[in-house]
């Protein structure tokens, strides 16, 4: 598949957010503003970039080569909480504003599905190193479309009459649901149109 | 004494259910909830890693330094999900590429690192194996509920698991011939859920009422 290809798969065909249902959690969470969902998007997006390269370099370098492919998992998960470290250290240096609005959700980054569900797609889909730079960052950026989105709609929703039962969390998986929806017509046929597989 | 422990098993399963009260764990659970029988493994999965889990980490929270305990309760868990997998792969090959990636995945279900952080690090190993159980079967329950309506809804069937000449699956007539398939599809998933969240707020606002 060409670049462009894995690029418009992770970010509309198999968004990971409305399709594959990764990082669910975050989403609910963090889009109530849109200032703080595109913090929450951009950092989610370098990390899945990051780690879905150091995580093709560990498995294919280190786990590969001695038959340890069972040790997957266990590799990705403390290659992720490694670099969520780091990226917290980085935001607190050079943005405090940002790291006090992303609070909590930070280091929630590391059990975030969609960064451990990408490294696990790009070994599964047998990327090379660029693919799977590639669809790490396009997972990520359809993480931050999302997410953006989301909060937006949040951001209206306050402003209008909801019943007190579909308040706050149901109405936002309510409005998710029909942003799927929507999401829906792009399926894999669309690839294929535009001759990108 | 003996009723706290029953309570430790008990609150997860309604209470404190963590799907449908904590909401955490979403993501396997909307994904997977397509067919009873792929809630009923991932249910299963987790009870077995949130379990072992929470047995372990109880038994070392006296050795795992503080400040390192987050890393330390990930790798746990992570071993316990890839016994599991092993075990998966080599007994039921079926459900194994059914579940496919969200089985690696149970490692950032929220709920066992949130039961580890939260319970076992500071109880006895009895009632930590009894909460891990517990809220296992919770989690159990509520994606199976999940599942139920919308395979019920969405393909007029239900999938249990094949047991000698019967297939394992229920149909459901008039249902099965004209589905709302939408209801299986992910924005199914979402709409669906929003709905029982919902359910869920007004029936503990009629509860309050009553108080």
């Amino acid at each position: 598949m060409s670049y462009i290809g894995i690029l418009v798969t992770y970010i509309f065909v198999n968004n990971f957010i409305l399709v594959k249902f990764m990082g669910i959690c975050p989403f609910i969470g963090v889009s109530k503003n849109s200032s703080s969902a595109i913090g929450m998007g951009v950092a989610v997006t370098f990390v899945t970039s990051v780690t879905s390269v150091v995580c093709w370099m560990v498995y294919y370098g280190l786990l590969a080569p001695f038959g340890l492919e069972y040790l997957r998992t266990i590799s990705f998960i403390l290659v992720i909480a490694a670099m969520v470290q780091l990226v917290e250290m980085v935001i607190r240096k050079f943005s405090p504003s940002l790291y006090k609005a992303l609070g909590i959700y930070l280091p929630l980054i590391t059990t975030n599905c969609a960064v451990l569900g990408i490294a696990i797609i790009n070994i599964d889909s047998g990327y090379n190193l660029l693919e799977s730079f590639v669809a790490g960052a396009a997972a990520g950026l359809g993480f931050t479309m999302a997410i953006i989105l989301m909060s937006n709609i949040r951001e209206k929703l306050e402003l209008t009459p909801v019943r007190k039962t579909f308040k706050g969390v149901p109405i936002t998986f309510i409005s998710a649901g029909i942003m799927a929806l929507a999401f829906m017509a792009f399926d894999s046929s669309l690839l294929t149109n535009l001759g990108l597989v | 004494m003996k009723n706290s422990h029953l309570k430790e098993l008990t609150k997860g399963i309604w209470k404190e259910n963590p799907i449908f009260v904590i909401m955490l764990g979403m993501c396997p659970t909307l994904a997977v909830s397509t067919q009873v029988s792929n809630a009923l493994g991932m249910g299963l999965g987790v009870v077995f890693v949130l379990t072992l889990s929470n047995i372990f980490i109880s038994l070392l929270k006296k050795v795992i330094p503080d400040s390192i305990r987050i890393p330390s309760y990930i790798v746990i868990i992570a071993s316990f999900v890839t016994i599991l997998e092993m075990l998966m792969h080599a007994y039921m090959p079926s459900l194994y590429d059914a579940l496919g990636i969200y089985l690696s995945l149970i490692v950032v279900n929220c709920v066992i690192l949130g039961r580890a952080e939260a319970f076992a690090n500071k109880n006895s190993i009895l009632d930590s194996a009894l909460d891990g159980i517990g809220m296992g079967l919770g989690f159990t329950l509520g994606l199976t509920i999940i599942a139920l309506i919308r395979e019920v809804l969405g393909s007029g069937t239900i999938t249990l698991f094949a047991i000698g000449g019967w297939d394992g699956v229920i149909r459901i007539p008039g249902l099965a011939s004209t589905p709302i398939r939408v209801v299986g599809m992910s924005a199914g998933a979402l709409l669906v859920m929003g709905l029982l969240k919902a359910f869920f707020t007004w029936k503990d606002s009629k509860k309050g009422e009553e108080k």
